[in-house]
């Protein structure tokens, strides 16, 4: 390795530009910094008081890997002192850096309690007023986690409030997420009387009041969770609990409107759960099918091992399209490529009714387009002699999905299709016997046999 | 006859009425009598920037809060500043055990050297007169002290200016050595809290060694130098890293009315610990400088002879005593023993004087060559040997086992390193008095600090308290070694034969073979050798090296230097005889 530093030297010290794209493209060389540094300061010794507190950075963050909460909070006592670096760039990184690492020391110290917390979140909040927001909203979403949620929501209303000079109109994002959480801890508590309301007698004199309570409640909510939810982002507890009130007052093309959006609008990320809320929505509205596949579609292609795919499965079988029925067996393929669903029965007896109804219906040519990409793994991947003995022993109806789907797919010589046939299994008998004689005429290995 | 004296100088005249000398202060800052109350016309004016008797300090403070002039505090110049950190740093020598001569006679002496060497005091144009007007006394009548002047430009062989008897006071104030306007001093005051501090930080001067805080462990040392004291410098920066000797933040024992800002904070601000080559090199220019004459001989008895050191090291890093006698007998043939070698003498051609401790610590280094080659081989099996004949032998001393040190001196160092990194990481640099730039930072960094001590004070609260024990004492030992820890062997009683062997009357070492830690020397007249390349030296020689330069804080190539030094004295006379490879016989006889 010494050879290679002798030869890195070169370029490091004529010309930055090469280290940046030499640890741009994801490699890391740790002594390559110590160059770049001494290059930064001109050769000079780096101070020993930067070099002490970024050892001391190191300890705190080893002791909190270790989860040794008490030396972490030793380091910690020392590290402090960045507070008052002298290095500029370093003392205003430095609030955030303490915030960080004290507020998670504190949240695991046995010693440590909420007063505590609450007291080192106020004083962080004023050290560098640009992290007040964030450590707000920080501060609020650990006195939720410890169940206070009056505390939480008082945090909040102050932040929402705090107005600081020129640094108010950047506030950015974060005002909106405070707001917004602000607008579930509502939601929460709208929720809860929603659950008292539909347990009160319509004609119970509490009602009329706890309704109109209900009411209220969601007025400020929507308007505060409104606002964040059209910002790209991943808003997915907003917006569910948004929906879900839009639909309980009967705004239902609301709701469609804002999960339409999140799904579809390009400026979001792309989020699966998007589309999960927008199908689920439109299955309670009992929408159409042709719109619901167009949803999963794209769930589809963003998640094919998803358990909606089954659903979507389904809907395509009963679609009247050719194409959908083609897309149905693709989708089953395509859910059983993945690891953890290769013991899901649906999906076995699905892809084996699929198969023999596909090959009954003279679409070979649609299994081999799916079967040429698999032949090489799926035989060691499902339908291995191990596997043959390990399913039959723990699902024999399992077995007997995988062992059927084997054969059409492999041929009536495999092993995992011997296996099960030699199995006698005085119940499943007849169901094998008739599995056979479908493989024999279906089975895409030799066709022309078949016929 | 001590520091004191030269930094305060009482207000003694006696009474106009009563013949009496005795003053107090009165609230207008007046000085009275105290035995017939007459008050007369001397201002606190003159106390300000004249006289600053201790017993009325009270006084004083409160007379100037009346003018509200504490904010700004004292005029004092960047040398006084020196001088004050000079001051605790005797203070704290002396509570080392160093006799009080080191403060009282040679520090103070090299001090006052210095101040007029660089004219800045006792000498007839004190450089800071340049800058200003020279019309500064007229204007102040109260000022009519320091017409008795020809007392500063006395020679420093002079007797003390002062009866003793201000001894007893506080070593903090210090007279002015020159005076100050006032209209200046409200120029300079913008940039800095001492007078002169934004002139100081740009004045460059050819010729003339400008103070700087690193500079103060090298007066520091040249003084203990002198005494001879049992001081060495890796001790003396060790001392000054676990905080015994004032150093880091070492203004903030400053009086309260010694401001310190802006330009101030580069002059005394540090944020590093002081570096062995950089210190040694500064005691040269300083010593020279001062232009002092050769220093005491340093001789077989005192504590810096290599004969000495060399012992005190071989205990510490738990090697056999019987190694003394290679240690003393390679002194002896390389010559580095004799008194003109070891004895600074500034004014000599090529001033410089031997890192002792490095030296000494290279001549052990040597001595392991010599008796187990280091060449990851050898050692190993003559450790065998030992081990072997130790099995066999319980009751005969132990013969020395260098695998066995191996282990527990690796053991041992791993911790103390570790520990040391720790403490390193948990070392608190800042100040309980900010430095800030300008009268408008000085809210923003008292609030920062404030901040800082609350967020300590909430944290001390989740550290265990046990954890956190006070500071160490001083001590020039770092490890301990004794026959009753079972853990951990002490070897120092163990015995050489088994890498030895009689050869008539002498011993000789078994292994017959040596290699050169250094195979070339740089031909030109530069100082340095090959560069210490790690991964070119066997992994015993890297421990070596790394153990000895981790105890006196230095790099590991300074060591690889001094080490090479070493060889080319002890086989000089080899080389130039015959340029057979590097073996020596006569190194091997005992």
């Amino acid at each position: 390795m010494s050879d290679f530093s002798e030869e890195l030297k070169g370029p490091v010290t004529d010309d930055e530009v090469e280290t940046s794209v030499l640890t741009g493209a994801g490699m890391h060389f740790p002594w390559l910094q110590t160059y770049v540094e001494t290059v930064a300061i001109g050769g000079k010794r780096k101070k020993d008081f930067a070099q002490t507190t970024s050892a001391c950075l190191s300890f705190v963050q080893e002791a909190l890997l270790k989860h040794q909460w008490q030396q972490a909070a030793e380091y910690m006592y020392s590290y402090f002192q960045t507070l008052e670096d002298s290095d500029s760039y370093k003392r205003q990184a430095a609030p955030e850096i303490i915030w960080k690492l004290g507020s998670e020391i504190l949240f695991y110290h046995p010693k440590s309690n909420v007063e505590t917390f609450n007291t080192f979140a106020d004083r962080m909040k004023n050290v560098g007023v640009m992290n007040y927001l964030k450590i707000s909203l920080q501060h609020a979403l650990y006195l939720l986690h410890h169940g206070m949620l009056k505390d939480a929501k008082r945090n909040l209303s102050e932040a929402e409030t705090w107005r600081h000079g020129e640094n108010t109109s950047s506030r950015g994002i974060l005002i909106n997420l405070i707001q917004a959480y602000k607008g579930l801890l509502q939601y929460y508590t709208w929720s809860k009387k929603k659950m008292e309301l539909s347990k009160l007698d319509k004609d119970d004199y509490a009602y009329n009041a706890v309704a109109q309570d209900v009411f209220n409640h969601s007025w400020k909510t929507s308007a505060n969770i409104s606002a964040l939810i059209k910002i790209p982002g991943v808003w997915d507890p907003f917006v569910k609990s948004y929906v879900e009130m839009l639909e309980f007052y009967g705004d239902r093309d609301g709701a469609q409107e804002v999960l339409t959006n999140y799904a579809y609008d390009e400026k979001f990320p792309s989020n699966p759960n998007a589309h999960i809320y927008l199908y689920n929505f439109l299955k309670r509205q009992k929408a159409p099918r042709s719109k619901m596949i167009s949803v999963l579609k794209i769930l589809y292609q963003i998640v094919p091992s998803h358990k909606l795919m089954l659903e979507f499965h389904t809907l395509l079988r009963k679609s009247e399209k050719e194409e959908h029925h083609k897309l149905g067996l693709e989708v089953l393929f395509g859910v059983l490529d993945f690891a953890g669903c290769t013991k899901n029965i649906t999906a076995w007896k699905y892809l084996a009714k699929c198969l023999k109804k596909t090959l009954m219906g003279n679409h070979l040519a649609w299994v081999q387009d799916e079967w040429n990409s698999r032949k090489n793994w799926w035989p060691n991947f499902h339908f291995s002699y191990f596997w043959a003995k390990s399913d039959w022993k723990e699902d024999t109806a399992l077995a007997c999905e995988k062992a059927f789907v084997a054969g059409l797919l492999l041929g009536k010589g495999c092993r995992y299709f011997r296996y099960i046939l030699k199995q006698d299994h005085q119940i499943l008998g007849k169901k094998i016997k008739r599995m056979k004689r479908s493989v024999k005429k279906y089975s895409i290995v030799n066709p022309r046999l078949s016929y | 006859s001590v520091l004191e004296e030269f930094q305060m100088e009482e207000f003694k005249e006696r009474c106009s009425q009563c013949a009496a000398v005795s003053w107090g202060l009165t609230d207008e800052g007046k000085y009275y009598c105290t035995s017939c109350h007459n008050v007369t016309e001397r201002s606190q004016e003159v106390i300000n920037t004249d006289l600053i008797p201790n017993t009325q300090i009270k006084a004083l403070n409160r007379g100037l809060k009346k003018k509200n002039n504490s904010e700004k505090g004292w005029d004092w110049y960047v040398c006084e500043g020196f001088q004050n950190i000079l001051c605790q740093q005797a203070e704290a020598l002396k509570n080392l055990g160093i006799g009080p001569e080191l403060k009282n006679d040679v520090l103070h002496n090299f001090w006052k050297r210095y101040l007029q060497k660089s004219k800045q005091a006792y000498c007839k144009n004190p450089v800071y007169t340049t800058g200003r007007k020279p019309t500064v006394l007229e204007d102040n009548r109260s000022h009519s002290d320091w017409a008795s002047e020809p007392e500063l430009l006395s020679d420093v062989s002079c007797p003390p200016f002062l009866e003793s008897g201000a001894e007893s006071q506080s070593d903090i104030h210090t007279r002015k050595p020159f005076p100050v306007s006032k209209a200046s001093q409200s120029e300079t005051s913008v940039c800095s809290g001492s007078l002169d501090g934004v002139e100081y930080s740009q004045r460059k001067e050819k010729g003339i060694v400008k103070m700087t805080v690193p500079q103060t462990l090298a007066f520091c040392y040249l003084s203990l130098l002198w005494q001879r004291e049992a001081i060495t410098l890796s001790d003396l920066l060790r001392f000054v890293e676990e905080d015994h000797i004032p150093y880091i933040n070492a203004f903030q024992h400053f009086p309260e009315q010694m401001k310190l800002y802006g330009r101030d904070r580069g002059i005394f601000g540090i944020e590093s610990w002081p570096d062995y080559e950089d210190i040694y090199k500064k005691t040269i220019e300083v010593g020279t400088f001062l232009d002092l004459p050769r220093f005491p001989d340093i001789t077989e008895d005192c504590y810096l002879h290599p004969n000495i050191l060399c012992m005190k090291y071989l205990m510490e890093v738990n090697l056999p005593d019987e190694m003394h006698n290679l240690t003393c007998h390679v002194v002896k043939m390389t010559g580095m023993g004799e008194v003109d070698f070891l004895t600074f003498d500034p004014i000599a051609k090529m001033a410089k004087t031997v890192k002792y401790d490095v030296q000494a610590v290279a001549i052990i280094v040597v001595v392991l060559k010599l008796l187990f080659l280091l060449d990851d081989n050898l050692e190993w099996s003559l450790s065998n040997l030992a081990e072997k004949h130790n099995e066999k032998n319980k009751k005969d001393k132990p013969w020395f086992d260098f695998r066995k040190w191996y282990q527990i001196m690796k053991k041992a160092f791993d911790e103390k390193k570790q520990k040391w990194e720790e403490a390193r990481a948990k070392y608190l640099w800042k100040s309980e008095k900010p430095l800030y730039y300008s009268f408008v930072d000085k809210p923003v960094a008292y609030k920062k600090r404030e901040m800082v001590v609350n967020l300590q004070k909430q944290f001390s609260t989740l550290v265990d308290s046990t954890a956190t024990a006070g500071k160490k004492s001083p001590s020039s030992f770092q490890f301990n070694w004794t026959e009753e820890d079972t853990d951990r062997t002490c070897f120092h009683g163990h015995s050489l034969q088994g890498v030895l062997k009689e050869k008539g009357q002498s011993l000789l070492t078994k292994n017959s073979l040596y290699w050169l830690s250094t195979q070339k020397f740089c031909r030109c007249y530069c100082t340095h050798v090959t560069t210490y390349e790690e991964s070119n030296y066997s992994l015993s020689y890297q421990f070596i090296l790394n153990l000895f330069s981790f105890l006196l804080r230095i790099k590991t190539s300074l060591l690889h230097e001094e080490v090479s030094l070493v060889e080319k004295k002890l086989f000089e006379k080899k080389y130039s005889v015959t340029k057979k490879k590097s073996r020596s016989k006569k190194a091997r006889r005992h």
